[in-house]
């Protein structure tokens, strides 16, 4: 029996069903700006996209190490001022600015991590919710940053790629924000299969159990909170050279924090597909809720939003696509 | 033979409870030594001060000569220091052989190679036909294997069980003992913490009783069973019971 266990696959082959859904997608989400060719519908992939990637990076904190983060807008922020002051400052292209957010969020996690993270339990969530705030008061009054007008991205035509910016197609945002997603997943799926993915998936069902595993708990969070960031803050530049207007009181919104954790635990936390469904889901919903109510509908997509998620605690409290999940993931192997 | 886990005076009080009061104990290389005393006498608090998860009032662990007073649980870990838990942890959304997986990776950050000896220390524990399931759906007796399993995985030196025979389907005891006795026989040593008594006389090379979280004897299993104090303590309000 255990040469036969030996034998399995180190890790369970998705169906074919699975396999096929997976080429029809990717194609599909090639292919989209050539099939869908209204603005309209570019400028909601390009939201779903993004969303995806930032709920993503919630659910590597929270799906995995257990840590509800109610302070992600930080980094989304973060991310944002980075490449544009850099870019409206200096003339640095915002591809660089890319990298500094994302190293200046990973730095950010650390000096946030490293004293919450120690904490158990609900006090990581107020500790992030506090501190998001606080970040946002500073940006609100820091005038080398434009304070609570903000910043634009200064315009330029002459070099699309080199200054990330394009300004008569919404295409190359829609490839940009694809490129970044599926980089995301794909480090998450990495991520799950790593000795890291399993240990933090150990130390957030089980702490104790973790530890007395050789897991070093505190550190491994750290590490967590410190990838997750970095993902935030690249979604956070994209968005801001796809707005070009950075506005504080928008991009370190509490809304964002709670908007990427609804996300993710609607389409299933800890799971890798459920970010993104909870996006492509939420997404058009708050758009369209927008469109049918006028201004006043952004408060009619927060029922929505509360009446969906309680349908799915009654329903399926670990989201979505937990099920289908663990179905997969059983299937190691033919044997019984 | 040779020393690798020294207690000495082991003290921890909550307020004005003394959990252990100067617990001194030793264990040598692939000596079984096992704890009993009733419930409340400091046994599972014991284990949670050598293995860091508890911080201690006083007294000083030795680890092969080594001080590891004080240290974070994963660094006794890393040391070579399993443990299992009374209350049982298993990682419930993981599947059996995951958890024992994540055993394995501390030894390991290679997938496959963690896997493979997964699947061994499942094999060693006889659960090699539940490795697909997940933790949460199994039965009191195979989650305790399982956490065994967890800790063999890591190739500790030392492993501290805590009631591998409690609350398990009785007929399933003798195959229990067994493998603890075939754990020693590969050279592992052992501190079990036990309250089956018969169990207790066929595995230990040395029994640890504790009262009130004193220790009352230390020896040899047929001297501490004719001890006074346990006979008072233990074994004698087990007899008025039965």
């Amino acid at each position: 029996m255990l040469e036969a266990a030996r034998a399995e696959p180190l890790w369970p082959r998705p169906p074919l069903w699975a396999m096929g859904l997976g080429a029809t997608g990717a194609v599909l989400l090639l292919a989209f700006p050539f099939i869908f060719r209204t603005s309209f519908s570019h400028h909601m992939m390009i939201l779903i996209l993004m969303y995806a990637l930032m709920a993503q990076s919630w659910n590597v904190v929270a799906g995995f190490s257990g840590q509800i983060s109610l302070g992600h807008a930080i980094f989304f922020g973060i991310g944002a001022y980075s490449s544009t002051v850099l870019f409206a400052k200096y003339g640095i292209t915002p591809w660089a600015g890319l990298l500094v957010g994302m190293l200046i969020s990973t730095l950010a996690a650390v000096a946030i991590g490293v004293p919450t993270l120690r904490l158990r339990g609900h006090y990581f969530a107020i500790a992030t919710l506090l501190i998001g705030s606080s970040v946002q008061i500073v940006f609100q009054r820091w005038d080398w940053v434009g304070a609570a007008s903000g910043l634009y991205v200064p315009i330029d035509r002459t070099s699309p790629w080199f200054y990330l910016q394009f300004h008569t197609s919404k295409v190359p945002y829609y490839y940009l924000a694809l490129a970044a997603a599926a980089a995301g997943y794909f480090l998450v799926w990495k991520l799950r299969r790593s000795r890291f993915g399993f240990r933090l998936q150990a130390l957030r069902d089980e702490p104790d159990a973790a530890a007395s595993l050789g897991i070093a708990i505190a550190r491994h969070k750290v590490m967590a909170f410190m990838i997750s960031g970095a993902m935030m803050s690249v979604a956070g530049t994209l968005y801001g050279q796809y707005v070009l207007v950075l506005d504080p009181e928008r991009l370190f919104s509490a809304e964002i924090s709670i908007i990427v954790l609804l996300m993710t635990v609607l389409g299933g936390s800890g799971t890798l597909w459920g970010p993104a469904l909870g996006a492509a889901i939420l997404v058009p919903l708050s758009e369209y809720s927008r469109i049918w109510f006028g201004g006043t509908g952004r408060t009619v997509d927060l029922i929505v939003y509360g009446i969906l998620i309680m349908l799915v605690c009654m329903w399926r409290p670990r989201g979505i696509l937990s099920l289908l999940e663990e179905r997969l993931r059983r299937r190691a192997g033919s044997a019984p | 033979m040779s020393l690798l886990l020294d207690v000495k005076g082991l003290t921890k009080r909550y307020g004005g409870l003394t959990a252990n009061a100067e617990v001194t104990f030793d264990v040598n290389q692939g000596e079984i030594v096992g704890i009993i005393g009733p419930n409340g006498a400091g046994k599972s608090t014991l284990f949670d001060l050598i293995t860091g998860f508890q911080p201690l009032d006083a007294g000083r662990v030795f680890l092969d000569g080594h001080d590891v007073t004080g240290l974070r649980p994963d660094r006794i870990a890393g040391l070579g220091v399993a443990r299992t838990f009374q209350k049982l942890k298993p990682f419930p959304d993981l599947t059996v052989t995951e958890n024992v997986i994540v055993g394995a990776l501390a030894r390991t950050a290679d997938m496959k190679v963690a896997r493979d000896q997964a699947l061994e220390a499942l094999a060693f524990v006889d659960l090699l036909d539940k490795r697909n399931s997940f933790a949460r759906e199994l039965s009191t007796g195979q989650r305790k294997r399982v956490e065994l399993a967890r800790g063999l995985a890591m190739h500790p030196r030392l492993i501290l069980m805590d009631e591998v025979t409690g609350g398990v389907d009785q007929r399933t005891v003798p195959g229990l003992v067994d493998l603890v006795l075939e754990l020693r026989g590969r050279g592992l040593t052992i501190v079990t913490i036990e309250h089956n008594m018969q169990v207790m006389m066929r595995l230990a090379d040395r029994i640890l009783a504790l009262h009130a979280g004193r220790r009352i004897a230390f020896g040899k299993p047929e001297d501490v069973r004719k001890d006074p104090a346990v006979v008072d303590a233990y074994l004698g309000t087990a007899a008025d019971a039965a």
